[in-house]
């Protein structure tokens, strides 16, 4: 993983973040902090260091401790490195009654790795999560943005196959563009 | 076939466009109420119609806008709760991201009406590809003069944003949820005040259901008196129900309030019988945070009616017999089942979720958890069961906000109507099977 | 003004003055005990649940009990409200899960804290805890780490009443410690040890209900029922100057500030006058303190755990309105 490049976010984010702090009332930039730490996920390697924390308190003119603070408190930023594709499985009650459990085990066979754990090319990180609004068509993991759902084993292979392939990092920020914003 | 309000045009090919969505009548409520009706008159409609909050409480929707502080000079904000991380809720995802107008235009109108000028759309953070499809019709909206400044003419400006989430099941509690759209930990707020007299940036602040805000489309189109005539007694209209679990046909179904639980859980139109001809042993009507019910209880109340799917007729028999609608997240299990082991899953959560401010829930949750953990584990006693009893009842209506009651009460139904299957893993353990489910992942 | 009854005594307080506030101006006999409430440190309280009691009657106007026991930190008294501490048994009910919530993953330490004596955990779990633990779960740890060269932080011992939080962002400027991780791994941070170097920092030690913030200067020297505890004061162009010694023989142990009935101290204190002025002539010697929250203290001894109650009326000012809230 490359930590040593200079955190500074290219002039597209830039102008992004812009356009975030343009949404709340003056002096409210604070609530700007979630989609910018979103966007600072997904410009630095997947996951949120102490620096790039630093980082965004300076571009929000906040305490770092503001950032930190918030930043441990939501599931979805990684305070540590993780692989290019975080594969998160979910579990709770609907997926759990259609398998969930088993996709887990599948893909723990599959990749050599436990829940928790990158493989060792850095590729892979397989996660469970709790519910995530996809009840109906269960069992499902997410990747980057993407919803993978009725989940069978064929399916998994696939995707994992696929996704290997491919060689990507995967973000939630996928499919964000300027344009829309 | 029952009637449909809010997904009738949901088979339409590129309903999630705005010229498709504009040529089936879209955005006639904000022409209607921006052109012909003052706030209050909408406001009126709403009331009329006996609109209740969709996002879990059940709170008249109406009643709530009238309470809405209006100082002078001081901006009111109308916020939307997508943040749908109830298990076993995904209603709120199914419409934002087949018809993503019917949300923006909901806003629009209700904006209106509450006279604010300024209005957030709060999205779980695991939801981004749908944040995305909000964009983009709000872009398309702004485009075509529904959104921005004097909007269509009328002299009336509304700027809507959407906002990403974290991923915290608390940012659904609306004074959470403000907290976080402050970009703060998502630490409910003690209450009072409420946010109807300081919410966002300790401005009067409206949050209201994705669903919640979109029944207000066909609810001034069509009259509230028309709205409220659908449905039975203070259940009025339509509802999303997310059907999951061990069923034919899982996915969102709207349904007129009043239809029986056995037909929903049994007719073709809906859920269409429980899979492998199994027999049915307990539902979760209404996401995770309500009662469990077993099969008996659930088709038919205490005293021997056809339960139906409203307010009151999943409540009827108060916790001892009954249950509630919630978030209309409706989990159905097959007789297979284990009730302790989904039990984990959901103490599991709330361990997972629980914000930590409070100590009956930060402790209590994570303790819950352990307990059940251990009885799965055949290591449990009967003492632990009681015992798990007793702390839910030490956390249940002494808590900051009700995510301590949410805790509780899953446990508290398990054991009040399954203790015998706790008791089983208690004494025979080893004589359990687990059950696995690889015949359904590969069907 | 409003009338409000409590545990049968009833006393006429401002409007806009909390349950808590008004039972403690009745006396220490019916006021809640608090574990995260201080009444210095605005939107504190809510937290713990330890001061819940029981609305037997909403109001003159609106007599309906209310259906849930309340923080009685953080609700107003209305006129006409009749409230119920130790005369209710739901309220005896809760307290003791409270308790035994804050003790889960407490360390029982005891023995080798320097907070025991002074501890309110120590007392609550006294006067409202039940004798037995009925978990054998391991405990949750931390590791210990520095706030600084003055400031130790034993994580394990926190209870998040969150007062540290609130006097690092009223007291000091420039925060740099908060709440990090969320739920029952919650834990009093500053991420990346930074030093919280503002001259009146210190007072987070003097705020922490447990032991989990104390005086690295005063670590292990001594505990605390061996110390005596003197009034004195010096002219201290940061702060008040009004301090508490602790003696041990001839030596000044640590500086704390002067707590009152409530454990609350009555001013806060620069880190010059805590830290750096350990010996006696620094400062002008007015005698010794009275102790009487702590009578462990007072007593030199550990088995003596009975506080004596003394009804003094304390003048608490009502918080400004919509102060109490977030
Ligand atoms: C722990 C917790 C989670 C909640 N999650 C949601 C949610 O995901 N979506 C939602 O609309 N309401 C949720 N609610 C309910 C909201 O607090 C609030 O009542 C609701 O958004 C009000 O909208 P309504 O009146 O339109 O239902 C939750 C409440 C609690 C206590
Ligand atoms: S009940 Fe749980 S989630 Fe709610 S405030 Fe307390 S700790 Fe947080
Ligand atoms: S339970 Fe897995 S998506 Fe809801
Ligand atoms: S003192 Fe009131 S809740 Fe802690």
């Amino acid at each position: 993983m490359s930590t040593s490049k200079e955190i500074k976010f290219s002039n597209e984010a830039l102008e992004l973040v812009a356009k975030m702090i343009s949404r709340y009332p003056e002096g409210k930039q604070k609530s700007a902090l979630l989609p910018v730490l979103h966007l600072a996920q997904a410009e630095f390697d997947g996951w949120l260091s102490p620096e790039v924390m630093d980082y965004v308190a300076e571009l929000l003119s906040i305490q770092p401790i503001e950032v930190y603070e918030v930043a441990s408190f939501y599931s979805m930023f990684n305070l540590k490195p993780v692989g290019k594709c975080l594969l998160e499985v979910c579990r709770t009650s609907s997926c759990w009654l259609r398998g969930a459990n088993e996709i887990v085990e599948h893909i723990e066979k599959k990749l050599g790795i436990k829940e928790g754990e990158t493989t060792p090319d850095g590729m892979f990180t397989l996660k469970t999560v709790e519910c995530l609004g996809s009840c109906g068509t269960a069992p499902m993991m997410m990747c980057g943005a993407q919803f993978h759902e009725n989940l069978t084993f064929q399916k998994v292979d696939s995707i994992l196959d696929q996704l290997k392939s491919e060689g990507k990092r995967k973000t939630y920020l996928d499919d964000v563009t300027v344009n829309h914003y | 076939m029952g009637k449909k309000l809010l997904l009738a045009n949901d088979h339409i090919p590129g309903i999630q466009s705005y010229q498709v969505y504009r040529q089936h009548g879209g955005y006639a409520s904000v022409e209607k109420a921006l052109k012909t009706m003052k706030p209050e008159e909408v406001l009126e409609e709403v009331k009329k119609s006996g609109l209740r909050g969709r996002g879990g409480a059940g709170f008249p929707t109406g009643m709530k806008w009238s309470f809405l502080a209006k100082p002078e000079g001081v901006p009111r904000y109308l916020v939307c709760n997508a943040d749908e991380s109830e298990p076993g809720t995904f209603k709120d995802r199914y419409l934002m991201s087949r018809i993503p107008h019917i949300l923006v235009e909901g806003m629009i109108t209700s904006s209106y009406a509450l006279g604010a000028h300024t209005s957030y759309i709060y999205i779980r953070g695991e939801y981004y590809y749908v944040a995305q499809i909000l964009e983009k019709a709000i872009s398309e909206a702004y485009a075509n003069g529904w959104l921005g400044k004097n909007i269509q003419g009328s002299g009336y400006d509304l700027d809507l944003y959407v906002q990403v989430g974290g991923g915290a099941y608390i940012c659904g509690e609306e004074t959470a949820l403000l907290e976080s759209l402050e970009g703060k930990r998502g630490n409910p707020r003690i209450k009072p005040p409420f946010p109807a007299i300081a919410g966002l940036y300790g401005c009067p602040t409206v949050v209201n259901n994705v669903e919640t805000i979109s029944a207000v489309v066909p609810i001034v189109n069509g009259g509230g008196d028309a709205y409220a005539a659908i449905g039975v007694g203070k259940s009025t209209g339509t509802k999303l129900i997310s059907a999951s679990g061990h069923i034919n046909k899982p996915g969102v179904y709207e349904i007129e309030m009043g239809i029986t639980v056995e037909d929903f859980i049994y007719s073709d139109e809906y859920c269409g019988g429980i899979i492998n001809g199994k027999k049915l042993k307990a539902v979760v009507a209404g996401g995770s945070s309500v009662p469990v019910l077993p099969a008996d209880l659930i088709i038919t109340t205490a005293a021997g009616e056809k339960r139906l799917m409203t307010y009151e007729s999943l409540a009827d028999g108060g916790f001892a017999t009954g249950t509630m609608l919630g978030s209309g997240g409706f989990i159905v299990m097959d007789e297979d089942t284990s009730i302790v082991e989904n039990l984990h899953t959901f103490a599991r959560f709330y361990h997972h979720e629980s914000c930590g401010q409070c100590s009956p829930c930060r402790e209590g949750t994570g303790w819950m958890e352990k307990i059940i953990h251990k009885i799965l584990d055949g290591h449990g006693t009967l003492e632990d069961v009681d015992l798990l009893w007793e702390i839910q009842k030490k956390i249940e209506g002494n808590t900051i906000c009700p995510l301590g009651d949410a805790a509780a009460w899953p446990v508290a139904s398990a054991i009040r109507h399954f203790r015998a299957e706790f008791e089983e893993y208690v004494k025979n353990s080893s004589q359990i099977k687990k059950i696995r489910h690889y015949d359904l992942i590969n069907h | 003004m409003a009338k409000v009854t409590i545990d049968g005594r009833t006393i006429e307080v401002a409007d806009g003055t909390t349950i808590l506030q008004a039972a403690r101006m009745i006396g220490p006999d019916v006021a809640p005990p608090t574990m995260c409430y201080y009444s210095k440190l605005k939107t504190s309280g809510g937290y713990c649940r330890t001061c819940l009691v029981e609305v037997s009657k909403g109001s003159e106007k609106d007599p309906r009990p209310m259906p849930k026991l309340v923080a009685s930190c953080r609700t107003t008294v209305m006129d006409g409200m009749e409230v119920k501490n130790n005369t209710s048994e739901k309220v005896g009910d809760a307290r003791k899960g409270v308790v035994e919530f804050l003790l889960l993953n407490h360390p029982l330490d005891c023995p080798v804290c320097d907070q025991a004596g002074e501890c309110h955990l120590q007392d609550l779990s006294y006067e409202h805890g039940s004798a037995k633990t009925r978990t054998d779960f391991e405990r949750r740890t931390f590791d210990k780490i520095d706030i600084g060269p003055y400031v130790q932080l034993h994580m394990n011992r926190c209870i998040l009443c969150y007062r540290c939080v609130k006097t690092a962002d009223q007291v000091t400027d420039g925060r740099v410690h908060g709440v990090i991780n969320r739920g029952d791994h919650a834990e009093i941070s500053t991420y990346i040890e930074k030093a919280i170097d503002n001259d009146f920092s210190g007072n987070v030690i003097d705020v922490c209900p447990v032991g989990a913030l104390t005086d690295k200067t005063f670590r292990f020297k001594s505990r605390v029922w061996f110390t005596k505890p003197v009034n004195a004061h010096r002219n201290c162009e940061k702060c008040s100057g009004k301090v508490v010694l602790w003696y041990k023989g001839e030596d000044v142990l640590r500086v704390t500030g002067r707590k009152d009935q409530w454990g609350e101290v009555e001013e806060f204190i620069c880190n010059t006058c805590r830290f750096e002025k350990k010996q006696t002539n620094d400062w002008t010697i007015e005698g010794p303190r009275q102790v009487s929250r702590h009578s462990v203290i007072s007593a030199n001894h550990y088995e003596v755990f009975k506080k004596p109650r003394e009804l003094t009326i304390n003048t608490i000012k009502p918080l400004e309105s919509g102060e109490g809230n977030k």
